[in-house]
């Protein structure tokens, strides 16, 4: 696994890459500030979503047990995974009962995680995405490089010639005379999938929120394909993070105010279905449900970093990050790209590999991205917790590791951190362009290396003066 | 140990620090907007709706039937599928239009399969509720609704709400809702911005949204 830094210098060779990201985010940036400044009480929005989530997440095994009884009590099945070994094991044993040899899907982050498609297709078990983008990703043996718009890295042209070549081999193939218009594209999806929808027994989903109250299932999407699979199908498995739990059915209110808007800079987006175990006579007569842990219980004993099972998936950290604007989404090794990415993957997973110990790298902690999060995950300070913690395990109580407790401490908080930087681009006008070498308090850390000079500005100072117009 | 005991387990032992009782943070603040007026709320609603390319019309109770047949008119559609409980004077009129009534339920009770479904043009339904602030309708699939896969596999869908059920804000519908019940959102025809963010509408969903409003 390469590490962020190279990964992020080959993707910045891309510039196809670069400037289909770089009018992406500028886009959904853009709508989203507006459909965001439509709501008056923003903040107190944030703070309602943060609070749902940290009720959830501070009495986890309670509202768990609570979302098991009421899904049971309406006639779901629920099941349990310490990790993906075992969730994907549970999957292809339902499979197997039903005798299916293929399922249809919705767009699940979780089922990427725990790589169950390549599972399935190994068991001889063809698993068939149908969200337009994920398609695109699947049918171009690609990966995702967005959480919203997993293919964002690719432009019509590109989209077309999969289309052309790869439908046929999978199942109806694109007609002959497909343009590279997105009308003409999408209506190629349409008819491609429509026959696996129709034929399909089983199908797989993942879930927005997991009301502990009711037992409801929430899965938010655009384009119906997500309705298409909830219903048609006989048998619906559904594999559930247990971080995605909210404690009341009445927490939705704020949550869908939130997710949208923040998500895909829309009001709300086209369909929403929720579900309550099994309806008789509607939809799938057989409902399970597993409950996926992963190294989520990891992330939730980490004091500090348990914060990031808040997020609801909505993508807007990526949107204003300057760093994965230029990098794109597959620099970060992992199916959580972006801010979020760079603390979640090394929480989930530690800090041992490569690319997890340079994540908490990928970031020029302007603070954008806590800015944008509709549930308030401070995810600056994460970077910097979770740097210590990388600097900690390389070499115990070193200099850098005390330089980085020291950062952490001014990260932990704004005002702090609006001061340091303030001080340090005071000391920056002082100094002129002259490189700082030694700095009191440090000492020898800085004899060893030159600190560069401070800016003159802070970030945020440097994005308002230079983007006032797209704001 | 189970993998359910272990997990549970795990969670407990992770959040050993936490000192707060279950349910400490009180009531849910209000998260609202608050309506100025009813006559606003509507007209928002309509604002909203129409604004996701959605054809809105508003229409008094003796107009309904009328208004349900042009949007059917208007989107081409031959043969309609209709739930068993929907007002029966609001498609009476339809029988002499030349569009053919498919109930959902047969004679012999049985519900039409998807692949039945899949050779219907459209399908006209009620609403339990609609959200000015997004210009979403919500069905819970009560009898004048259907089963969920009737609003989804034909092309196009015409559905009818009273002004009385269009509240202002998402909490005020979510507290409106039956949770046991299956709820389907819908704000706007199916759309999809995947490729280069050109929105483009219709992808596996209907691709013709008509939202009649009866007004009293
Ligand atoms: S961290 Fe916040 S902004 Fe980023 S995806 Fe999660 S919820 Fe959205």
């Amino acid at each position: 696994m390469p590490s962020f830094q190279r990964a992020a210098r080959d993707a910045l060779a891309n510039t196809q890459q670069r400037r289909n990201l770089a009018h992406a985010t500028a886009t959904i940036r853009a709508k989203r500030e507006r459909v965001v400044g439509e709501v008056d009480r923003w903040e107190d929005l944030r703070v309602a979503g943060a609070e749902a989530k940290d009720e959830a997440l501070h009495h986890l095994p309670d509202y768990l047990e609570q979302l098991e009884a009421n899904l049971t009590a309406r006639g779901a099945t629920v099941h349990w995974a310490r990790d993906a070994d075992e969730a994907n094991a549970i999957v292809l044993g339902l499979i197997r009962d039903k005798g299916a040899d293929e399922v249809v899907k919705v767009k699940s982050m979780l089922t990427q995680e725990i790589e169950l498609n390549e599972r399935l297709e190994e068991a001889g078990i063809h698993a068939w995405e149908t969200d337009l983008a994920e398609l695109i990703v699947q049918l171009g043996h690609d990966r995702p490089s967005h959480i919203l718009v997993p293919a964002i890295h690719r432009n019509r042209a590109e989209i077309r010639e999969i289309f052309l070549r790869e439908m046929g081999s999978v199942g109806r193939p694109a007609p002959k005379d497909l343009t590279d218009e997105p009308a003409k594209l999408a209506e190629a999806a349409r008819l491609h999938l429509r026959e696996k929808f129709l034929r399909a027994k089983v199908a797989i989903s993942g879930a927005n929120f997991a009301v502990a109250d009711t037992g409801t299932l929430v899965v938010v999407e655009s384009e119906g394909n997500g309705r298409m699979c909830l219903t048609l199908p006989e048998t619906l498995i559904s594999l559930v993070g247990v971080e995605k739990v909210l404690p009341t059915f009445a927490d939705l209110g704020p949550m869908l105010q939130l997710l949208p808007r923040s998500s895909t800079g829309e009001r709300m987006n086209p369909y929403t279905s929720m579900w309550t175990g099994v309806t008789p006579g509607d939809g799938p007569q057989e409902v399970h449900v597993v409950l996926v842990d992963n190294g989520r219980s990891r992330v939730l004993a980490d004091e500090v970093g348990r914060q990031a099972l808040r997020c609801i998936r909505c993508s807007a950290c990526l949107n204003v990050c300057p760093v994965y604007e230029r990098a794109g989404g597959h620099a970060y090794g992992s199916v959580y790209p972006g801010p979020i990415g760079a603390v979640l993957n090394p929480l989930l997973r530690g800090t041992g590999s490569e690319v997890d110990k340079s994540l908490p790298y990928a970031s020029s902690l302007c603070g954008a991205c806590f800015e944008a999060c509709p549930v308030r995950i401070d995810i600056p300070q994460l970077l910097v917790h979770m740097r210590t913690q990388v600097v900690d395990e390389a070499s115990g109580r070193s200099p850098e590791a005390l330089g980085m407790k020291a950062a952490a401490w001014t990260f932990a908080d704004h005002r702090r951190l609006e001061t340091a930087q303030r001080a340090s681009s005071l000391s920056g006008r002082l100094l002129g362009n002259r490189t700082v070498r030694s700095v009191p308090g440090l000492g020898a850390w800085t004899q060893a290396r030159d600190v560069p000079t401070p800016p003159k500005e802070t970030f945020r100072q440097w994005w308002r003066r230079t983007h006032e117009d797209e704001s | 140990m189970s993998a359910r005991e272990e997990i549970l387990a795990r969670l407990r032992a992770a959040t050993r620090d936490v000192t707060t009782q279950q349910g400490a943070r009180g009531e849910l603040a209000v998260t609202a907007a608050s309506a100025e007026s009813p006559a606003r709320t509507l007209e928002l609603f309509v604002h909203n709706v129409a604004d996701y390319r959605a054809r809105v019309e508003r229409c008094s109770p003796g107009d309904v039937a009328t208004s349900i047949a042009a949007a059917l008119v208007r989107g081409g559609a031959h043969r309609v599928v209709v739930p068993d409980g929907l007002d029966a004077s609001w498609i009476a009129p339809l029988r002499d239009s030349g569009i053919r009534l498919v109930p959902d339920r047969a004679d012999d009770g049985r519900p039409l399969s998807s692949a039945e479904l899949d050779e219907v043009d459209a399908v006209v339904t009620a609403a339990r509720v609609g959200i000015a602030t997004t210009g979403t309708i919500v069905l819970d699939h009560d009898t004048d609704q259907g089963r969920r896969v009737l609003s989804l596999v034909p092309d196009q869908h015409v559905c009818v709400i009273r002004a009385d059920r269009v509240v202002h804000d998402v909490p005020d519908a979510v507290s409106l809702l039956d949770p046991l019940r299956p709820l389907t959102w819908i704000s706007g025809p199916s759309a999809t911005s995947d490729i280069e963010l050109d929105r483009v509408e219709g992808v596996h969903g209907p691709r013709i949204l008509d939202v009649i409003v009866i007004e009293p």
